[in-house]
């Protein structure tokens, strides 16, 4: 019933240490989780004195500078720097976010710890597998279902209804609120998690949208969708600002809609 | 054993259910109805507690009295089995131990709701225990 002994490779070790460069005048020391599952080590913490005068103001900044000057096997991944891509999402401080908007002056505490976005199994250091994530999100069919003939242009939509898409679109799949959430840690396998639910209401109510009737029997679920408790992590991680929660309450008011 | 399910079929899994609106309503209106219904029980308790037994006797009597305190008791232990149902569903996740589980939920909650419902007809319709007994 309840597992007591933690499962192989998650007590984390002492690590190893990277001083600061001769001459450094402001060093701020970087707590960085390092994994490699191929190994036969368990993780370790490694600690890196950062001369952070030589980087940028982001937590990105410093691990692109600890790559190139300190330590050149940590594996992160990163691809836009201006929070656009997702592909940074990462645990600093205690919170998931996106290394590449998130300044280290803002992480509160004398150390900046960094780690993986939680409960994913660990590719290495930095990166998480995000396969079952955008698994879940294939299986809700993100895309417009029709079955009137198409049109000889485009599918029309009014200003108003496009409007409703607005704080759901912005979604770049980064994986921050999904990973933060208790709910999707103990039933990954069955509860799709807020990024895939808000993404789900982002289809239900556009307006172009054929099988609204479909997509509410596919989400009607114990696990698929009513896993979600409100816990609202979501909506305090999301980076882009996004409600993940308020949108989860929209699918299951009209689920209610459907029955009264 | 190495799975070669496909990510999707996975994420797809045994597919929807189909249900669970109207438990998440249930959840909801018995927690409405709890409202107004604690409040008339925490002030039934407080009037009993500064009576003698005859008049706890002849209050719970009270076709309106013993009516309340059964939909109290009836709805307060269906909430309780919706909400630990769903505390089990959470952070069970061994088959045999999670339908053991649900199924000892279930039984006790309904146990002690028909227990509890029970005593109160039994005290309500006993016409033969004198009042001032």
């Amino acid at each position: 019933m309840v597992e007591l002994v933690m499962p192989k490779n998650s007590r984390v070790q002492k690590g190893r240490h990277h001083p600061a460069p001769d001459g450094a005048k402001t060093v701020k020391t970087f707590k960085v989780y390092r994994y490699d599952p191929e190994g036969t080590e368990n993780p370790r913490w490694d600690t890196y004195d950062v001369d952070v005068d030589a980087c940028g103001p982001m937590v990105l900044d410093v691990l692109i500078h600890i790559k190139n000057t300190m330590d050149p096997g940590l594996a992160f991944r990163r691809s836009c720097r201006e929070g656009v891509c997702g592909s940074c999402a990462m645990n600093i401080g205690g919170r998931n976010t996106l290394a590449c908007t998130h300044g280290w002056s803002e992480v509160p505490g004398k150390d900046v710890q960094v780690s993986p976005l939680p409960s994913m199994p660990v590719l290495k250091d930095l990166i998480p597998d995000l396969t079952q994530f955008y698994a879940q999100y294939a299986s809700i069919e993100p895309w417009l279902h029709t079955e009137t003939p198409e049109p000889q242009k485009e599918w029309l939509q009014s200003p108003e209804d496009r409007e409703k898409l607005d704080g759901l679109y912005e979604c770049i799949l980064c994986a921050c609120c999904t990973t933060s959430c208790p709910s999707y840690w103990w039933n990954a396998d069955k509860y799709l998690g807020p990024a895939t639910l808000l993404q789900s209401y982002r289809w239900l109510i556009d307006s172009r949208d054929e099988a609204t009737g479909e997509r509410l029997d596919a989400l009607e679920d114990p696990f698929k969708l009513y896993r979600c408790h409100t816990i609202m992590n979501c909506a305090q991680v999301c980076p882009k600002g996004l409600n993940p929660a308020k949108a989860i309450a929209e699918v299951k008011k009209m689920l209610v809609d459907r029955v009264v | 054993m190495v799975s070669y399910r496909t990510p999707l079929g996975r994420a797809r899994g045994l597919g929807s259910a189909k249900h669970g609106a109207s438990h998440w309503v249930s959840e909801r209106v018995s927690a409405i109805a709890l409202v107004p219904l604690t409040i008339w029980a925490i002030y039934g308790v407080l009037r009993l507690a500064a009576g003698d037994y005859g008049f706890a006797v002849h209050w719970v009597q009270s076709p309106l009295n013993a009516t309340l305190a059964v939909i109290t008791l009836a709805i307060s232990f269906w909430h309780m089995h919706a909400g630990l149902r769903v505390v089990v569903e959470d952070y069970i996740h061994k088959t045999l131990t999670k339908t053991a589980l649900l199924l000892l939920n279930l039984f006790i909650c309904g146990l002690a709701g028909a227990l509890a419902i029970f005593s109160i007809l039994k005290v309500a319709l006993d016409a033969g225990i004198p009042v001032g007994a």
